[in-house]
């Protein structure tokens, strides 16, 4: 029997669940622009109520629902991420919803049903529970990735999305398929607590689960060599999606992918740290090297964000449990500088016409200084520059693979965020010592869009120069694991 | 009276099915035909499931079938919403005409 006081727990799943039918409702009886406010305002109170419910489950360890969710802390800070990026994408909505004339009831409640997928898929030791996250999370992401219904870029994004995000999920099924056949467990802990006392019965299928495994969240969290979809469809969504998706999702696989191999696969670390090792140093450098001649800035911070997820690979191999807080540090300041990053795109961009070709860029510092700026500190912050956060995340995550004497890897990471400040950089000359090349056209100016950059550049610099209780915070997240 | 199938010839079965739904969705073209490529990968995952299920006599691999089954429907009902779409706008749902989008 599962008591009722147990649902309290999951109190920020279930106003969000609620609100996301509610707006459902409302975009089904009203269209037009006051219901499309209407909506806006009513996701941000949602996501509002959920991160203060959320904030209040910090510090509650619990196994509820006959041990098929868990609250802990480890959730409750992605939970928390998640919950920022959901206000941030639904405030820099507003504007861009009615630009783009995106029907935006289905809008804010796919954006809350996306982010309920995710809250569940980081918080479960069970192996349904995180599928059915994933899947929620995945099909809300499918479908906003085509809500430019008349766009065929964006449709055409969604279509590929689609189809290997589902083939990734079949792959990640069969590895649980075959983890399960040769163990018969599905649990997290359990699964640890049989790998510790003795070998599963099958050892080749149960290898092979885990490689299984690997493909299925490399997909999701665009390592390579399963990156291929990630800068058609960051470049094809509309672009508040595309900011959703370099960062929620991507927060969203790592938690996940953590928990599963950090709690459950932790015996079997020599087996799948090689493997990663392999992955995390290709996806480093073909994300930054291909990066290097992109002219979009949509697909360039795509292929950056791919790169991103190498250096978020490189502290997760180190299977060192006390270093884990990093990638949860990183996790979070990834969010404020990629969500910072993809405002300004869509400022710069008009109904219909993106201008994300990098000369759009050009001669912005003089035109306007103020978004000049914004982009540069957020820019200046991928690259991984003192005194921001990237600077700060980059340091705990290359720290962790040298206290773990991951000695060439830390080099690797190191050089590659050489690299990576080169294609950064040449957007921030383009933007002060250039000419404007061509008339852009009014600027897409609201204060919405002003605030999100101000909340971003903030928090880039809060974490940059104050990281400790951050990192304080983060590691008392990831005790779970120790 | 028939023979017991041994165990280890289901799991064969599972990856054989497996691997031709994987070959498939890299081969083809059609969009619909590489869907179905990957609904026939997602029943060699239930046929696993079952198979252990059934022999290490635990309910949870049956149980994750009935979850499978749901997702695979809503994955339908999005994708083919999709597929929809894509006609409407290209006239076709063949996915080498679809590169729009390249770098």
């Amino acid at each position: 029997m599962i008591p009722a006081s147990e649902f309290k727990w999951i109190l920020p799943e279930i106003i969000l669940t609620g609100w996301a039918l509610v707006l459902l409702l409302i975009g089904g009886f009203s269209k037009g622009a006051l219901s499309s406010r209407i909506s806006g305002i009513l996701c941000l109170v949602g996501s509002f109520s959920a991160l203060f419910c959320t904030l209040n489950l910090w510090g509650v360890n619990i196994d509820i629902f006959n041990k098929l969710y868990t609250i802990d802390d480890y959730g409750t800070f992605l939970k928390v991420v998640f919950l920022i990026v959901l206000t941030l994408v639904t405030i820099i909505s507003f504007r861009y919803t009615e630009r783009e004339g995106i029907a935006s009831g289905e809008y804010y409640s796919l954006l809350m049903f996306g982010v309920l997928g995710m809250m569940v898929m980081v918080s479960s030791h069970h192996f349904i529970t995180i599928f059915i996250g994933l899947e929620v999370m995945s099909l809300s992401i499918y479908i906003l990735c085509g809500l430019l219904r008349n766009n065929v870029k964006s449709v055409e994004a969604s279509l590929k999305y689609f189809l290997l995000g589902a083939f990734a999920t079949a792959f990640l099924l069969y590895g649980i398929a075959l983890i399960y056949g040769s163990t018969g467990i599905l649990d997290l802990v359990e699964l640890k607590r049989y790998l510790l006392t003795k070998q599963p019965f099958a050892v080749t299928m149960f290898l092979a689960g885990i490689g299984l495994l690997i493909v299925g969240f490399g997909f999701k969290i665009a390592s390579v060599p399963f990156h291929m979809w990630t800068p058609d469809v960051y470049q094809g969504a509309p672009t508040s999606i595309t900011a959703y998706m370099a960062t929620g999702v991507k927060a969203a696989a790592f938690g996940a992918l953590v928990r599963v191999f950090y709690t459950a696969l932790l015996p079997f670390i020599c087996g799948w740290s090689t493997i990663l090792w392999v992955i995390a140093v290709l996806t480093m450098c073909i994300g930054n090297i291909t990066a290097l001649v992109q002219r979009d800035v949509k697909r360039l911070l795509a292929y950056s964000s791919i790169a991103h997820a190498g250096y978020i690979l490189v502290a997760f191999i180190t299977g060192d449990r006390e270093f884990t807080s990093s990638i949860l540090f990183y996790l979070l300041v990834y969010t404020f500088m990629n969500i910072g990053a993809f405002t300004v795109v869509i400022m710069l961009g008009r109904n219909g016409e993106e201008n994300t070709d990098i000369d759009s860029y050009a001669g912005l510092g003089v035109r306007r200084p103020f978004i000049a700026l914004c982009m540069s500190i957020f820019l200046l912050s991928l690259a991984g520059i003192p005194p921001l956060a990237g600077f700060a995340g980059k340091f705990y995550v290359i720290s962790a693979a040298v206290k773990s004497q991951y000695y060439w890897l830390a080099v690797i990471a190191v050089l590659n965020s050489v690299v990576a400040a080169y294609y950064y950089l040449r957007i921030i000359t383009n933007m002060y010592f250039k000419e404007p090349i061509r008339e852009l056209g009014v600027i897409d100016d609201a204060p919405q869009y002003g605030f999100v950059m101000l909340v971003c550049v903030w928090a880039l610099f809060h974490m940059g120069i104050f990281p400790r209780m951050f990192i304080l915070l983060a590691q008392q997240a990831t005790r779970i694991f120790l | 009276m028939l023979p017991d199938i041994p165990q280890n010839l289901y799991y064969l079965l599972g990856a054989v099915l497996f691997t031709i739904g994987a070959v498939g969705v890299i081969t083809r073209r059609n969009a619909i035909i590489v869907f179905m490529c990957i609904e026939l990968m997602l029943n060699a995952v239930n046929l696993t499931f079952i198979a252990s299920g059934n022999f290490l006599n635990s309910l949870d691999g049956v149980i994750f079938v009935f979850f499978i089954m749901a997702v695979a429907a809503a994955e339908a009902a999005v994708g083919l919403a999709i597929f929809v779409l894509i006609f409407r706008l290209k006239g076709t749902i063949n996915v080498d005409d679809i590169h729009l989008l390249k770098g």
